[in-house]
């Protein structure tokens, strides 16, 4: 999510894929060094209650994930 | 002849030299204002555009649909707000940091009209009331309040600032606010809390119009879980 613009795809790949994995944990970096955060929307396997996971490292991306969506980290306002 | 032709071609250059340096900073500096006025046509054809923030919050939309609960998209769609259940049972949103605790309200200590104190009660199980709850506007603090009773506990102001571009207005569109407040309260609401700044109710929000949109969200439950017994 990009401030005035809105959603923005950063990235896209099979994280299976070597090359892929590497641009996708490259970018996931880039932008946890801008200040963002990462959430992964889940879904709860039982319940189908959806939530989201706050995510501060690619090994922490559930397997499986279909996108993970960065934001401005909050601050107080 | 060759040391008065290289004497030449010296003499040549040290008269041209002037000149060409005159050229190539006159041609850098157009290159530069030329640069500068595609800047701001860019710029002022993104001022132009009325759909863009029409378009950006079309796309947010769709995003915070694809990724909350149906049921809270309906909310939001109908209502204009998301409602959280407040998931810290032991603690409360108020008993997030010692130091916010002195600086919040004395009556959220009190028991509830059920006797419940928000902040005090037990994990609660799927059919309980939750203790606490939160109401998420767009661009608006997030409102914290007691189903039970709709006794409001306080505001937080919570903002999702642009830190590439600091010193641009820009903001995100009202859908993608909702979704960053969702996402970091389903996420890790304990972090959310105690990075927003905590008042008491009304200091931003109209306790009225939260009043008014507790009891909208009463009658829009009332209505949904009609329907959904008829089906």
């Amino acid at each position: 999510m990009k401030p005035g613009h809105g959603e923005v795809l950063l990235a896209e790949g099979d994280p299976r894929v070597r090359e892929d994995e590497e641009r996708l944990i490259e970018e996931f970096r880039r932008q946890l060094d801008e200040g963002m955060w990462a959430a992964v929307p889940t879904t709860e396997p039982g319940s189908g209650r959806r939530e989201a996971l706050l995510v501060k490292g690619y090994r922490e991306i559930p397997v499986g994930a279909d996108r993970v969506i960065f934001f401005p980290r909050a601050a107080g306002g | 002849m060759l040391l008065e032709l290289l004497v030449l071609a010296l003499l040549a250059a040290a008269l041209t030299a002037p000149i060409a340096a005159r050229a190539i900073a006159v041609r850098r500096r157009r290159l530069g204002q030329a640069r500068a006025r595609a800047r701001r046509r860019a710029e002022r054809r993104e001022l132009r555009d009325p759909g863009r923030e029409r378009r950006a919050e079309q796309r947010a939309r769709e995003l915070l649909r694809s990724c909350v609960n149906d049921e809270e998209w309906s909310m939001y769609r109908d209502l204009g707000f998301i409602r959280v259940h407040g998931r810290l049972a032991a603690d409360g949103p108020g008993g997030l940091a010692p130091q916010r605790r002195r600086r919040r309200d004395p009556r959220f200590d009190r028991p509830d009209a059920g006797g419940n104190r928000p902040d005090a009660g037990p994990a609660r199980s799927d059919e309980a009331p939750p203790p606490y709850a939160y109401l998420i506007y767009p661009h608006k603090p997030i409102v914290a309040y007691v189903p039970a009773t709709g006794r409001l506990l306080s505001e937080y102001c919570v903002d999702f600032p642009d830190l590439a571009g600091a010193i641009s207005d820009t903001r995100l569109p009202d859908s993608d606010d909702v979704l960053a407040k969702w996402m970091a309260l389903t996420g890790d609401e304990r972090r959310l809390i105690a990075d927003a700044n905590m008042h008491l109710p009304g200091r931003q929000v109209d306790p009225g119009r939260v009043r008014r949109d507790l009891w909208r969200l009463a009658e829009w439950d009332r209505l949904r879980r009609g329907s959904t017994a008829n089906r």
